[in-house]
């Protein structure tokens, strides 16, 4: 995993932290031996000045292991506090720069989840390693070598004893972790149904499910608590197998320390000391199990942030808030598509093919079809949100694929298909269309997208806006991005279905009022009824991602049987003139 | 004060849900404190061991072997006991953690639907998931480990009396230290941890927003501008981190520092009483593994009790759920006989908040068969009116009748049984196609389901999905577009075969070529019954025998569609803007 260059910047402290750490655990690790040592020189012969040193010298190593170990912390926290801000700030970059297609392919929970919750748990991850995880093996280490300037028979059984409590930690670990993963997926189907009786509370009781509801239900917690016992009954048996080891290793160090201490190889003091070690690994070992699990989480969640950065990702391209306009001769159309191809994806249908068209400044070129026709995908190729598979789209002449991306949009005025805004202010939202536009640049936007009446009700440009625009009604969200496209006094404007949510009088109006503004803006509506569009200048009918019909509305009537199905189905065939 | 009382409220009740297990609960004391008391014997058994072999040609070996069994025995039947306990807590802990999911489902499918209006659902989600989990892990293991603990400490304090009164009042006066100076550093910490959790929200709510509408902050090419946003957050998050992450993490130096003035302080007590010969070197050793050790429990304690606090908070939110209030049982009241589809709403008035009528003197009399289309504005009362009649809300005063019974008085379940109903947002469920399909009527045979299908044109595409009726679909509908998730909902109703239906802007979410080819399966589903169509496209409703016209939740205008126009009011109106937008380009 690449992720440990985030350290850069804090690399002292990456490495100083486990130094202290080190130190810290050396420090402990001399204790039994000065245990050792009074028990076999100073208790035997009575001296009892050499106790009070050798007391004094445990407190001291006490006060400055404490001293390393704060240090050891601080370097901990810096570092891995450190890492996880250049993470996110990298993978928030990273997503920044996702192109339309990109974030297609990523959902947005999916990118919240790398940016929050993964980096946060690989965060956690790096300064629980920092500060607990290296040093118990620096102890179990540490203690293994001490057993050997002591004893090398009574070293072996340390070693042995390492080996078995691995091997039972892995025995555990593997039994453990499909169980717990079973658990899991057994958890997430509660919580499935959980939430879509929420969802679905109006027809669960309409079709008088509640029974039946309850018995799902009642299922799939019984399987979830099955699955959660077994995982943690597994789980639970490796603290009593580790306490086992040790004491069996215990009796074995007891054993021979009994046999060498007859022969005059060890003394008393020795054994005590080995005993000593052995408990000290005990204590780290049952801490470290603890750790293990927290850890291999944190790997799972660095691995998914390594592999969202990794991922190669479609080019950049970025925009400045607004440029400029760039005058533009009337014989040169503001938008042509020359017989222009799209598609989603390699190797997949295409969504839009051989389309040809030209629009003029000033002119309102509707869009009409069904779901799915690829409506959104003919506009969308216009600020280059996505690239043509062939063929060419042409603003004012130039491919857009020669011209800046970032001064293209800064022309496109863009009222997205999905109306969102952000939280804060109505003059915030506004302003995210162009930033240097004044307050009553503000409010005749609002008026040209028939919104204005929201000022009155809601108090004005500083009336609060909740997360998403929660706090406005589908309809009045839709007219309110309208208002943020017209913000920028764009080119071209690109309305994807934004009356959709409208009564057929307010989406009129708000259509009166484009026509009538004075910059003369290319404007594109898109639409799944005649009604929005029949004032076109050109309407593109799709169908499939073909060109079904291109024409006025009643050359469309007359020639096209798709746009006059459409038509029918909205009008229902009554009107007759 | 307040406080306290809920508190201990909330505590009783955990132990009301504990009931069923007492068994168990019995069983779990009993191996806790075998499996916890033998623990403190080993330090003694190795002290007596070692006082067996003082020196060379000094070693007592046909003493010790009957001592290194008495090692072996304490220690495998500890870790026996040990590992029963964990098995019988799990069972508890699960069994309870299971007990309180199904009694808070079982209320929320008996309150009513306002319930589910007034709040967010990921909010009560994580009630019944979250909380409950943290009611399991924080007060049920906590507990064990509480007790664990506490059994430990007496044990460990019983065998060192034993040993050495003096040596033992030691121990147990300094090891307490080191509780009070991981509770100090923890109150010092909790207002980091605070801080940083309020700026980690912040990060939170702003990064969902941007990147949940990225595509609106690309079309505007304000990149630059939330990126630098996100840094400015992003580098005060770092700050509050470092700081709470730091003064956290001081917890585990500390007390190992108090636990090695213990262990000094012990070592030097027996050494001296070592050398005056009141304790023998093995007693020393026992201690000094005492005292390594006896931290342990007093640590964990304090750890389960600052654990406790959230966890009862959690809990209080679990039982907040499962105490809420719920309507009458939808069971309860007269039997409704088989519904011919007359209804009658008489006075009727509604609203959701007091000072707010959302429909007034709402008369209506509709006869069996008939269909009545309801259009009007956003917010006019429309939806409101299917949701009086599915009984999903109440009227202030007035009432429903069907078939001249009051529906008020009669079971709820057969209100609803009596309608169909498609709603504008389509609920697909994880399950089958099948299973979707059957929601009303899970005993329908395949024959029956294909049937329906088919009536409503839904089997072909059907028939295309990679394991037909098997498929199982995902929450949101996975693969299938809108319209056809639309017609899912429609075969359910189609299978139930009501004798009345309702249509709140069923079509809406579908464009207008789409619902033109399912719109033969509606008027099949339609044909001879009862039917409330809500819609805002006026093509949908014009064939209605009455159209009610709403505004500000007064019924306006009702008649036909002809009879409306002629009238020359507020449909007209409607009706004029929409004809202005069809028929213009005709002259």
């Amino acid at each position: 995993m690449k992720l440990f260059r985030f350290t850069k910047g804090y690399r002292k402290e990456t490495v100083l932290s486990p130094v202290f750490k080190l130190a810290e655990a050396i420090l402990e690790l001399l204790i039994p031996l000065i245990v050792a040592k009074i028990i076999d020189y100073a208790i035997p012969a009575g001296d009892t000045g050499y106790i009070v040193k050798m007391i004094c010298l445990m407190a001291a190593l006490g006060a400055v292991g404490f001293v390393f170990a704060v240090l050891g912390q601080y370097f901990a926290a810096k570092s891995s506090a450190g890492f996880g801000t250049r993470m996110r700030k990298e993978v928030f970059d990273k997503i920044e720069s996702l192109s339309y297609s990109d974030l297609d392919r990523a959902t947005a929970p999916t990118l919240i989840n790398r940016l929050n919750s993964d980096s946060a748990q690989a965060q956690s991850g790096l300064n629980i390693v920092l500060r607990l995880v290296l040093r118990s093996p620096f102890i179990v280490v540490g203690a293994v070598v001490m057993a050997f300037t002591i004893d090398v028979r009574s070293a072996l059984i340390f070693t042995v004893t390492v080996a078995a409590l691995l091997l039972a930690s892995a025995a555990v670990v593997l039994a453990g972790v499909p169980a717990f993963r079973r658990s899991q997926n057994a958890l997430d189907r509660v919580t499935g149904v959980t939430r879509e009786n929420m969802t679905g509370v109006r027809v669960v009781r309409a079709f008088v499910r509640e029974k039946e509801e309850i018995k799902t239900y009642d299922e799939a917690t019984a399987k979830h608590s099955r699955l959660q016992k077994i995982a943690g009954n597994i789980s639970g048996a490796l603290n009593p197998a580790t306490y086992v080891i040790i004491n069996t290793a215990l009796i074995l160090i007891l054993r021979s320390g009994a046999v060498r201490i007859d022969a005059g190889a060890m003394t008393q003091g020795q054994v005590i000391a080995l005993y000593n070690y052995m408990t000290q690994m005990l204590v780290e070992l049952l801490k470290l199990a603890g750790l293990i699990v927290m850890l291999s989480r944190s790997w799972a969640c660095a691995g998914r942030v390594s592999a969202f950065l990794n991922e190669k990702t479609d080019s950049k391209t970025e925009v400045p808030p607004c440029s400029p306009s760039v005058p533009c001769g009337g014989d040169v159309p503001r938008v042509r598509f020359d017989n222009v191809s799209a598609g989603y994806g390699e190797g997949s249908e295409p969504a839009l093919s051989s389309v040809s068209f030209s629009a003029y400044p000033g002119q309102t070129v509707g869009v009409i079809g069904s779901t799915g026709s690829g409506k959104s995908t003919l506009v969308d190729l216009i600020p280059r949100f996505y690239d043509v598979r062939s063929g060419a789209v042409l603003v004012d002449g130039v491919d857009v694929r020669e011209t800046d991306a970032a001064s293209l949009r800064g022309r496109c005025g863009v009222a997205p298909q999905k109306a969102v805004l952000f939280k804060g202010t109505l003059r915030d939202n506004l302003l995210f269309g162009n930033p240097d536009a004044t307050d009553e640049e503000l409010t005749e936007a609002m008026r040209l997208a028939c919104v204005d009446d929201l000022l009155e009700t809601h108090g004005g440009l500083d009336a609060p806006v909740a997360q998403y625009g929660r706090n406005f009604s589908g309809g009045q969200r839709q007219r309110l991005t309208v208002a943020r496209a017209l913000v920028r006094r764009p080119e071209i404007l690109i309305l994807d279905d934004s009356s959709s949510a409208l009564d057929y009088a307010t989406d009129a109006k708000l259509r009166r009022n484009i026509a009538s503004l004075d910059y003369d803006p290319t404007v594109f509506i898109v639409s799944q009824r005649t009604g929005s569009v029949k004032d076109a200048d050109l309407i593109i009918v799709l169908e499939d991602g073909e060109v079904a019909g291109i024409g006025r509305h009643d050359e469309l009537l007359a020639s096209c049987p798709v746009y006059r199905e459409i038509h029918d189905a909205v009008s229902g065939g009554e009107v007759s003139g | 004060m307040k406080n306290k009382v809920s508190r201990s409220a909330v505590i009783k009740r955990i132990f009301a849900s504990l009931k069923p297990y007492r068994f168990s609960l019995v069983l779990s004391v009993i191996f806790g404190i075998v499996g916890v008391s033998l623990t403190p014997a080993i330090p003694v058994l190795v002290g007596r061991a070692v006082d067996l072999m003082v020196g060379a040609g000094a070693v007592d070996r046909d003493g010790i072997g009957p001592i290194l069994w008495a090692i072996a025995g304490a220690a495998a039947l500890s870790a026996v006991f040990q590992w029963l306990m964990t098995v019988v807590n799990n069972r508890i802990t699960y069994n309870v953690t299971r007990d309180l999911r199904r009694a808070a489902f079982r209320t929320l499918q008996a309150v009513p639907v306002s319930y589910f209006d007034s709040r967010a659902h990921g909010g009560l989600v994580s009630r019944v998931i979250t909380d409950v989990d943290a009611v399991s892990d924080g007060l049920l293991l906590g507990a064990s480990h509480l007790f664990t603990g506490v059994v430990t400490v007496a044990a460990t304090l019983v065998f060192m009396i034993r040993l050495n009164p003096v040596i033992a009042a030691a121990v147990a006066v300094l090891t307490p230290i080191s509780l009070f100076v991981s509770r100090f550093v923890a109150s010092r910490t909790y207002g980091y941890f605070k801080e940083q959790a309020e700026v980690r929200e912040e990060q939170g709510a702003f990064t969902e927003e941007i990147i949940s509408s990225q595509k609106v902050v690309k079309a505007f090419g304000r990149e630059e501008d939330v990126r630098r946003k996100f840094r400015d957050i992003n580098e005060r998050y770092e700050k509050k981190t470092v700081r709470a992450v730091f003064f956290s993490s001081l917890v585990n130096p500390s007390t190992r520092l108090v636990n090695s003035i213990v262990y000094a302080s012990v070592a030097l007590i027996g050494a001296l009483f070592a050398v005056s010969g009141a304790i023998t070197v093995g007693v020393l050793s026992s201690f000094l593994a005492y005292a390594s050790q006896y931290t342990k429990p007093f640590n964990e304690i304090s750890g389960v009790i600052s654990e406790f606090q959230g966890a009862l908070a959690c809990a209080e939110r679990v039982f907040e759920v499962i105490d809420a209030e719920r309507e009458t049982p939808s069971d309860e009241g007269r039997e409704l006989p088989a519904v011919k589809g007359a209804v009658e709403l008489d006075n009727v008035n509604f609203s959701y908040f007091k000072d707010r009528p959302v429909l007034r003197d709402i008369n209506l009399s509709v006869p069996p068969g008939s269909h009545v289309a309801v259009v009007g504005p956003t917010g006019c009362g429309k939806t409101t009116l299917i949701n009086l009649l599915m009984r999903y809300y109440e009227p202030d005063s007035g009432k429903i009748t069907l078939d001249g019974e009051d529906t008020s008085a009669v079971r709820r379940v057969d209100v609803r049984r009596s309608f169909g109903m498609v709603l504008q947002d389509t609920w697909i469920r994880e399950a089958t196609v099948r299973d979707n399909i059957a929601l009303g009527k899970p005993d329908a045979t395949d024959e029956e389901i294909a049937e329906a299908a088919k009536a409503v044109r839904a089997h072909s595409f059907i028939m295309k999905l990679p394991h037909g009726y098997d498929t199982v679909l995902s929450e949101d509908g996975g693969a299938l577009s809108a319209g056809q998730r639309q017609l899912i909902s429609v075969a359910r109703v189609m299978l139930t075969a009501p004798p009345m239906l309702i249509l709140d802007e069923a079509t809406s979410s579908i464009d207008t070529r789409t619902e033109l080819e399912i719109s033969k399966s509606f008027e099949d589903l339609m044909a001879g019954k009862t039917a409330f169509i809500v819609a805002h496209r006026l093509s949908t409703v014009k064939d209605a025998d009455v159209i009610l016209v709403m505004r500000g939740g007064e019924i306006v205008e009702r008649g036909t569609h002809r009879e409306l126009l002629e009238a020359g009011g507020f449909y007209r109106e409607l009706y004029d803007s929409l004809l202005r937008g069809v028929s213009d380009g005709q002259g």
